[in-house]
């Protein structure tokens, strides 16, 4: 399909590249070899209907080809073959959720096996997003209140962009994600993977793959409080309260972030009820409480009757290990059925 | 320079008062004018011709639902309104008559009527709307259109999502609709004080005609908002 | 005006800018010329303000990472600097300032056909310059300047009802601007001036008018039910109360559409009288060109859907969409081919004048050809929202309508000012502005098929793109220095430029018969005509009673 497009755009190239430098061509040429000479007058040429005709004519000749081919080339991109496989795409701000027929959830990637037909069924939750994969050359915009739909055929493994290409607010620029394209028996694989490594590095794995990151920043501020050392503290909260950040709230934070919202931010957290199984909740609250400073959590915890795991050796700020670990789970993604 | 008989000013013209300086002669003025407001309405075409697009955008896929809707409205009132208004451009045509043929009596008679109709136009609106707001069918928090059937299919009703659209509309197209009154009222009233000051003769008369004009158009997109809004799917 | 002393001037004659001195007699002219001078103030100082977001933009995309502003405040940069530059620059700017100075000497008459109207215009341009100005100042808006629903009804908190506000307030100087325009050429025209005889700017004008009229009220409107839907909680586009976001994007292109014809094709008929002009002969085909400007004005109200071709419009809808874009595309072809063959034969002056019409038809060709790629269905599900489209539009915008801008006021500087500017300089800013604009724009074509998308601050996911950023933004601030220069250089030439004469150019147009500048009511006798538009072999011939060899130097 993106061939398709290509062979059309360079076909245009040459084109308009031959109008543009007929024009230009002409245009330099009559410029020097007509540039006043004292004592020369210009010649007045009124005009030339034939020639009026034949520059009207070639032209529209030639824009109707463009037309049909970009015609054809559309109605192949708009018509989904109609066994593909589906995916349900649901976009809000700002992040990508997508689920695959046979049920695995993605966040803002979409693993596909080479060579077989996908069609995306999406709706927004909330504006109008688009869905664009530069690399297939394809791209419709999701719409809240209806589905629209899109399709492709992935032919080379890899790894391409996904962006976000209708302005959608703030994060706009963020809402980008990969396609994974596998080879058959790998994308059999990752449909059947389990987890791996230690649970906050998983929790890490999730909680960038859940676009938390977008709004709880550590680098400035953001739309979300920053989360790290914020594990064991007490919290302002919106409604006056304080409480304690400890898993309990951490965890009524993924799954009802309306019910203890923090002071100074607005309600914007959507809720990751469904979206989150329980092991990948728990994934997320190691890792928080992995990059707090509060490490003797114990007796806060205590007090709220929450057992607290005595914490493993930091690994995770090896360089090179860390490293090992992005490189081992970046193809076997931690997603379980809820 | 050779001799034109366009350029030449007549003399009597060349100090009519109402000549402005730009002018050649007031011909050019009257038609300059008259071109001017025919152009401006041109643009107010445009301007509901855009609410009346999404009206038909909408009516044809909640075709029941705008039935249901436009049943609600007073088609009474409606209909006294539109006569109102056509009587209101009965007496415009009656004052550009008299402006023409030095009838000053005649003249303000006829703008003093014709704004007494435009206003009795808006008070029957107000009522209206005042009906809207107690039977709770303005759009907004408290806006509310549960079982209402829908003319013609018994034992449906009308979803009020869908009605809510039939009047944001309604109120969007009659309220600028009114506004546009208010502003031909303001028109008259200038028109008005002219005419009993004596300045329309029948050689200058123009902003009468173009202050007729303005009305009647404001009087013909009421006879456009009229059927769409209140005679679809009224069932004997 | 104060003189040179070096120079002996005979005494001065009355003219318009000298008439009578002080603010009021300025605030309250009816003069269509003083008013021309005054948008050219306003319209001046919101290209800077446009021009200063722009730079922001830029500099920000300097680096990948989202690290120069918020991307809140980045949202606001883009949506300010594309609603200042379309509403408060490109649209008034050459009708606003050369078409009110122009058009009634170019037809022969002592003014507008509604002067009052005229002034009532730019105070509403002001009004709504000031409001806008206001709603910035307070905060902004940060929907782009294309607004669309549901995002601007329901989900941001910025100003938009404000910036609306001040859009459909400036909307309507627009609006009757245009009204007077069509009156004012249909019924003022001097004796002997028939439709044949009009120079090819007033029918560039009047199209432009046609759609400003008829265009601009359906913006205006759907401004109201945004502002509505916002106030009154109305669900006219809102799928969760039964509305459609797609109708707010048919209601919106309806106008932005036609818009973008606005911009262009004033801008056109000022490189048609400046080619004539340095060309020293008539425009080949003048009527193939007056019919294309009003070909342009029909059909450009038929291509708005090729903006939202992958918006979730039907595939059928899309094809006759297509279609129409390029029957749209093809009488801005016949004038590149026109104006090109006006140069046949001619005797070429390389004046600044023409330099800016060259680059003209260099840069509008090219963003016109871009333009066929975008019509093309099956090309433009790539690139459409990418950088590709940006290019595009400011290939038109700027490369096109801004170019064509500055060569009509280096055209009429004399006419305007009574003033020559300094050709010298004149001809290094066109350079300058040429190089800079191919290279801030060039890049994005490619970023573009590369698959960056539009309204991105930050994409540090796509390192790779950064070298055509960069690229870009060292265009812009080449392209910044080639603005500023004529900015002060104009000023210069009003106190300290040569004195023009009537006809520095020895140009056809009934605007070169009078003064430089002309007296208040333009003429001293109102002219009869008897001779055709561009009549430049009688001019140039050979006359022993000619005034003075072509050329003001």
């Amino acid at each position: 399909m993106a061939a398709r497009v290509d062979a059309l755009y360079i076909f245009l190239l040459i084109v308009t590249g031959m109008m543009a430098l007929l024009v230009f061509t002409l245009l330099i040429f009559f410029a020097a070899r007509y540039r006043h000479r004292p004592g020369v007058r210009a010649e007045q040429v009124e005009g030339s209907t034939a020639l009026e005709i034949t520059w009207s004519t070639i032209p529209f000749l030639v824009f109707m080809a463009i037309f049909a081919w970009g015609a054809v080339v559309f109605f192949k991109e708009r018509t989904p073959p109609a066994d593909a496989t589906e995916v349900y795409v649901v976009a809000k701000q700002w992040m990508w959720k997508l689920e695959h027929a046979e049920g695995q959830r993605e966040i803002n990637e979409l693993h596909v096996p080479v060579g077989r037909d996908v069609k995306l069924i999406m709706t927004s939750q909330d504006v109008i997003h688009s869905f664009y994969i530069p690399a297939f050359r394809i791209k419709q915009d999701v719409l809240p209140g209806r589905y629209t739909v899109e399709w492709f055929r992935a032919t080379k493994p890899g790894v391409y962009h996904l962006f976000c290409a209708e302005y959608c607010g703030t994060q706009h620029s963020g809402m980008v994600g990969s396609i994974v394209v596998l080879e058959p028996a790998q994308y059999q694989a990752w449909m059947n993977s389990g987890s791996t490594g230690p649970l906050s590095a998983s929790g890490e794995k999730v909680f960038a793959e859940l676009g938390c990151s977008t709004c709880h920043r550590s680098d400035m501020p953001g739309r979300g409080p920053n989360l790290h050392g914020v594990f064991g503290k007490p919290v302002q909260l919106a409604d006056g309260r304080t409480v304690t950040a400890d898993e309990n709230y951490l965890r009524e934070s993924i799954l009802d972030p309306g019910s203890k919202r923090v002071k100074g931010f607005q309600p914007v957290m959507p809720t990751f009820q469904g979206l989150v199984s329980e092991e990948q909740v728990n994934a997320l609250v190691a890792y928080i409480k992995s990059i707090s400073e509060a490490k003797a959590g114990a007796g806060t915890s205590a007090r709220l009757g929450v057992a607290v795991e005595k914490r493993p050796p930091d690994k995770k700020d090896e360089p090179r290990a860390m490293q090992a670990r992005a490189q081992a789970s970046g193809n076997q993604v931690q997603v379980q059925r809820p | 320079m050779p001799d034109s008989t366009l350029v030449g000013l007549q003399h009597e013209e060349e100090h009519h008062p109402e000549l402005l300086h730009h002018f050649a002669d007031a011909q050019q003025q009257r038609d300059a004018s008259s071109l001017g407001m025919w152009v401006f309405l041109a643009t107010e075409v445009m301007f509901f011709g855009g609410m009346f697009c999404a009206y038909l955008v909408y009516r044809r896929w909640y075709f029941g639902d705008f039935g249901a809707a436009s049943k609600s409205i007073d088609a009474t009132l409606g209909a006294t309104n539109t006569a109102v208004l056509i009587c209101s451009s009965l007496t415009v045509v009656l004052a550009v008559w008299a402006a023409q043929t030095a009838r000053r009596t005649l003249l303000i008679g006829s703008l003093i009527l014709t704004m007494l109709l435009g206003l009795a136009f808006l008070g029957i609106k107000g009522k209206e709307y005042k009906d809207k707001f107690e039977e709770h069918h303005v759009p907004g928090a408290s806006f509310s259109f549960e079982n209402v059937p829908i003319p013609g299919h018994p034992g449906e009703y009308a979803n009020p999502r869908h009605a809510q659209i039939f009047f944001s509309l309604y109120f969007v197209m009659t309220g600028l609709h009114a506004l546009h009154m208010i502003i031909g009222l303001g028109i008259f009233t200038w028109l008005l004080a002219l005419a009993w000051k004596g300045r329309f003769t029948p050689e200058y008369h123009t902003p009468v005609e173009i202050g007729g004009l303005y009305w009647h158009f404001v009087d013909i997109v009421w006879i456009y908002l009229f059927p769409l809004l209140y005679l679809i799917d009224r069932h004997p | 005006m104060s003189m040179s002393a070096v120079i002996p001037q005979p005494v001065e004659r009355e003219n318009y800018l000298n008439t009578k001195y002080g603010v009021w007699s300025w605030l309250l002219t009816t003069d269509h010329k003083r008013i021309a001078l005054l948008y050219l103030l306003s319209i001046t100082f919101f290209f800077f303000i446009g021009g200063f977001f722009a730079l922001l933009i830029r500099l920000e995309l300097l680096t990948p990472a989202g690290d120069l502003v918020q991307a809140d405040t980045y949202n606001k940069l883009f949506t300010m600097h594309g609603m200042v530059m379309v509403f408060f620059f490109l649209i008034p700017s050459i009708p606003a300032v050369l078409g009110n100075f122009l058009v009634p000497l170019m037809i022969g008459a002592k003014d507008l056909a509604f002067p009052r109207v005229n002034l009532l215009s730019w105070y509403l341009y002001i009004i709504g310059g000031v409001m806008m100005m206001h709603c910035m100042l307070t905060g902004g808006v940060d929907t782009g300047w294309t607004f669309y629903a549901p995002f601007s009804t329901n989900f941001t908190n910025t100003k938009i009802v404000e910036a609306g506000l001040a859009i459909f307030v400036a909307g309507f100087s627009s609006i009757l601007t245009g009204l007077n325009f069509v009156v004012t050429i249909h019924r003022m025209r001097a004796p002997g001036m028939t439709w044949s005889r009009l120079p090819l700017f007033i029918w560039a004008h009047y199209a432009t008018s046609i759609i400003q009229l008829l265009g601009t009220p359906v913006v205006a409107v759907t401004i109201v039910l945004v502002a509505a839907e916002r106030a009154l909680h109305l669900g006219i586009f809102d799928p969760k109360l039964g509305g459609d976001p797609l109708l707010f994007q048919h209601l919106f292109w309806f106008y932005s559409h036609p818009a973008v014809y606005i911009m262009i094709l004033p801008s056109m008929g000022v490189v048609t009288e400046i080619i004539a002009c340095f060309s020293r002969k008539r425009i080949f085909g003048y009527h193939f060109v007056a019919f294309s400007s009003i070909a342009i004005a029909v059909f450009g109200f038929l291509v708005w859907a090729h903006h939202m071709f992958v918006a979730g419009i039907s595939v059928y809808s899309a094809l006759v969409f297509s279609f129409l874009s390029y029957a749209v595309a093809l009488p801005s072809a016949i004038k590149v081919f026109n104006w090109t063959a006006t140069l046949y034969k001619g005797s070429i002056h390389y004046d600044a004048p023409m330099l800016y019409a060259f680059g003209f038809l260099g840069l509008f060709t090219i963003g016109g050809l871009t333009g066929l790629f975008l019509s093309a269905l099956g090309i433009d599900v790539h690139v459409t929202d990418t950088y590709f489209v940006v290019a595009h539009f400011h290939y038109i915008m700027v490369g096109g309508a801004v170019m064509g801008y500055l060569g009509g006021m280096h055209f009429w500087w004399p006419k305007i000012s009574g003033r020559l500017y300094p050709e010298g300089w004149a001809r290094l800013a066109a350079l300058i502005v040429f190089i800079g604009f191919n290279l801030t724009f060039f890049p994005q074509f490619i970023l573009g098929y590369m698959g960056m998308p539009r309204r991105y601050y930050d994409y540090s996911h796509m390192p790779e793109f950064q070298i055509l950023n960069v690229l870009s933004t060292a265009g812009a601030t080449v392209l910044g220095v080639g603005y500023l220069l004529p900015m002060v250089y104009f000023l210069w030439s009003m106190r300290y430029g040569k004195p023009a004469s009537d006809n520095p150019w020895n140009a056809a147009g009934l605007e070169w018969k009078t003064a430089s500048p002309p007296p208040t009511f333009n003429f001293d006798e109102e002219p009869v005509v008897t001779w055709e538009a561009y009549n430049y072999e009688e001019l140039d011939a050979p006359h022993p009673q000619k005034e003075e060899v072509p050329v003001a130097r």
